[in-house]
């Protein structure tokens, strides 16, 4: 406050209208000059503790709470109240009152709207009423005319101690948050980017600095408790808590909605089937690959149309991302160290993507591998860098299917059989072919599984002047299929116009690498 | 919102440092393992690994995990632990 120098604090003020009624009263509003040296100053918050009897919390900034001010002051006449002020401790002027300019009274009572009255017995809370109702604050105080001149309702405004702006440093100050994380102090003149860079937090980009207030923010978007293990982290074995995924999905630019799904990937991905440590420590260029199912998608606001595998949404960049992060900040995966990747993918940063169930003909690749429809879940697959697959000229789902089919043959190399899965990912254009036709998932997966087996005779080491290929044992076999059983991920995303499909190829499958994993995503 | 004090995204456990163990003078009566890591071929250098060492007087075990792709069992590297004074492990492709 600037001391006691008038001041042009224009307030409105509502006058006192005896008579008045609901609309009248407004009508009567009128600005006065204010000046500090008009007021007794405001004391300061006695306690955060609520005493017996009646107390109200009100601002200046809220013209319900102004247009009480007369009614806090008849309530004076007749019994004593606890005025509350969360702005300007000079308000209101006319009665005495504390200032609450923590706002650790509003935060530990919960106050959500101003004005709130609250009524108190032997220490606890008998009722409270937000806003202005004639009514209630009639009852409360028992008061039979109280407040009579004025409309019989008014809602009130929002509390300071929920203002969004002001509602994370707060819940930091008051709320035992139970986090366990160690707390990193950058010098001032360090630059926070420039400091989590030389600490190798980061994946090469920035990072937004996980501050206890934004954590906490996270934190919210889940029901878990912060020291809840999820999971344990490859490589290092370490215990995996829901605060740790927290602070590096603030990290990765998460929002605390996406946070589900990021615990949700976690525990798809850090478990023998799934194998993280087996795909950290790979030559191969594959990481996870997250494909996201689901209503939740859409109200997290995944893409699943246009360039959905690449840059410019939000929660399928983070989402990834923080999966990422989490296995090489906790779990201790990087580059160079355990993985140990040839090439590497760009898709190691992130690669996550809803699947476009509503212009599917397809069953949700959720649904397909047994979650019910309807349910959030995450699909995590081994996974490299996704290929274009083309065919402008197909309009029968034979011709579609043979090329896609040989497309799918020549993954990785194609002499090489049986031992990696793939993810295809059928455009709106392609699909439509399959639809129009008539064809389910079931009929499109058996239709490739049969296009791509061929005679061992074509797959064995040297034929064809490639080394590479099935031992020479195989070659006899009448039949080798390019896929085993389930290996073909049939899902549906990407824009609107494009007869191009892709295929996303896998890692080593079964027991000897990593078997894809589907989840429920829980709040 | 200060960004000078942020919450440690890692584990925050640090690496035990253990003393390497001294060389042995000689290998003769030493119980060598030997742990094939299930890559193609690495038997085929396990084997003329083994035959040079039991030509220099050590004793061989034979050990092999189930996929390379993932960490040993904890039951195999306790055997290993308890039977061996040495081991090798072949990376081998």
């Amino acid at each position: 406050m600037d001391g006691n120098r008038t001041r042009r604090t224009e307030f409105i003020r509502p006058n006192r209208v005896e008579d008045g009624g609901a609309h009248q009263a407004l009508g009567h509003l009128h600005f006065v000059e204010y000046r500090e040296d008009m007021a007794t100053p405001a004391r300061e918050l006695s306690s955060t503790a609520l005493s017996d009897g009646l107390t109200v919390v009100v601002k200046r900034d809220c013209e319900t709470c102004q247009m009480v001010e007369q009614v806090i002051l008849e309530i004076t006449e007749s019994t004593s109240i606890r005025v509350i002020t969360q702005d300007d401790p000079a308000f209101p002027e006319s009665v005495d009152r504390e200032h609450d300019n923590e706002l650790a009274f509003s935060w530990h009572h919960d106050i959500e709207t101003v004005p709130t009255l609250i009524k108190v017995s032997s220490g606890s809370e008998e009722v409270r009423t937000v806003g202005w109702s004639q009514a209630e604050w009639q009852t409360i105080t028992g008061i039979d005319d109280l407040g009579a001149s004025l409309p019989v309702m008014r809602p009130g405004c929002g509390s300071m101690s929920v203002d969004p702006d002001l509602v994370d440093a707060l819940r930091a100050k008051f709320a035992g948050d139970g986090l366990a994380a160690r707390q990193v102090e950058f010098a001032q003149a360090e630059d926070p980017f420039e400091a989590m860079f030389e600490r190798g937090w980061t994946d090469g980009l920035p990072v937004v600095p996980p501050t206890r207030e934004r954590v906490l923010r996270m934190l919210e978007g889940t029901t878990r408790d912060p020291d809840e293990v999820v999971a344990i982290a490859p490589p290092d074995l370490v215990e995996l808590t829901v605060e740790k995924i927290a602070v590096n999905a603030v990290m990765a630019g998460c929002r605390p909605e996406y946070l589900p799904w990021v615990i949700a990937a976690i525990e798809a991905v850090c478990n023998d089937t799934f194998n993280m440590h087996g795909l950290l420590a790979t030559t191969m260029p594959v990481g996870p690959v997250l494909i996201c199912n689901g209503p939740g998608t859409k109200a997290i606001g995944m893409n699943s149309g246009i360039n959905v595998f690449g840059q410019g949404n939000r929660a399928n960049l983070t989402i990834g991302r923080a999966v990422q992060l989490v296995i090489r900040n906790v779990g201790g995966g990087r580059p160079g160290e355990v993985d140990r990747a040839t090439h590497g993918s760009p898709g190691k940063i992130s690669f996550c993507f809803a699947e476009d169930e509503a212009g599917s003909p397809f069953q949700p690749l959720s649904v397909q591998r047994g979650m019910p429809e309807g349910t959030d879940a995450i699909t995590v697959f081994a996974g490299e860098g996704p290929k274009c697959v083309v065919d402008q000229l197909a309009r029968t789902p034979e011709q579609l299917v043979a090329t896609l089919a040989d497309a799918l043959m020549g993954m990785h190399n194609p002499k090489l059989v049986i031992g990696f899965d793939v993810v295809l990912v059928i455009s709106p254009d392609h699909s439509r072919i399959f639809h129009e036709a008539k064809w389910s998932d079931a009929e499109v997966l058996e239709a490739l599984y049969a296009a791509t087996t061929r005679p061992g005779a074509e797959l064995a080491r040297g034929v064809g002047g490639i080394a590479e290929g099935v031992p020479a044992g195989f070659a006899d076999a009448p039949a080798l299929p390019k896929f085993r059983p389930g290996g073909i991920l049939l899902a549906h995303a990407g824009g609107g116009a494009g007869l191009f499909s892709s295929m996303i190829g896998g890692w080593v499958n079964g027991e000897m690498g990593s078997d894809p994993v589907t989840v429920a995503v829980r709040p | 919102m200060s960004e000078t004090i942020v919450l440690d995204p890692t584990s925050e456990s640090a690496p035990a440092t253990r003393t390497r163990l001294a060389r042995p003078s000689s290998l003769s009566g030493e119980t060598i393992g030997l742990l094939d890591i299930s890559k193609p071929r690495g038997d085929v250098f396990l084997d003329e690994i083994e035959r040079q060492l039991i030509e220099r007087g050590a004793i061989v075990r034979r050990y092999k995990k189930p996929t390379f792709s993932k960490p040993a069992p904890v039951d195999l590297r306790h055997e290993i632990a308890t039977q061996c004074t040495l081991v090798i492990e072949a990376l081998a492709d």
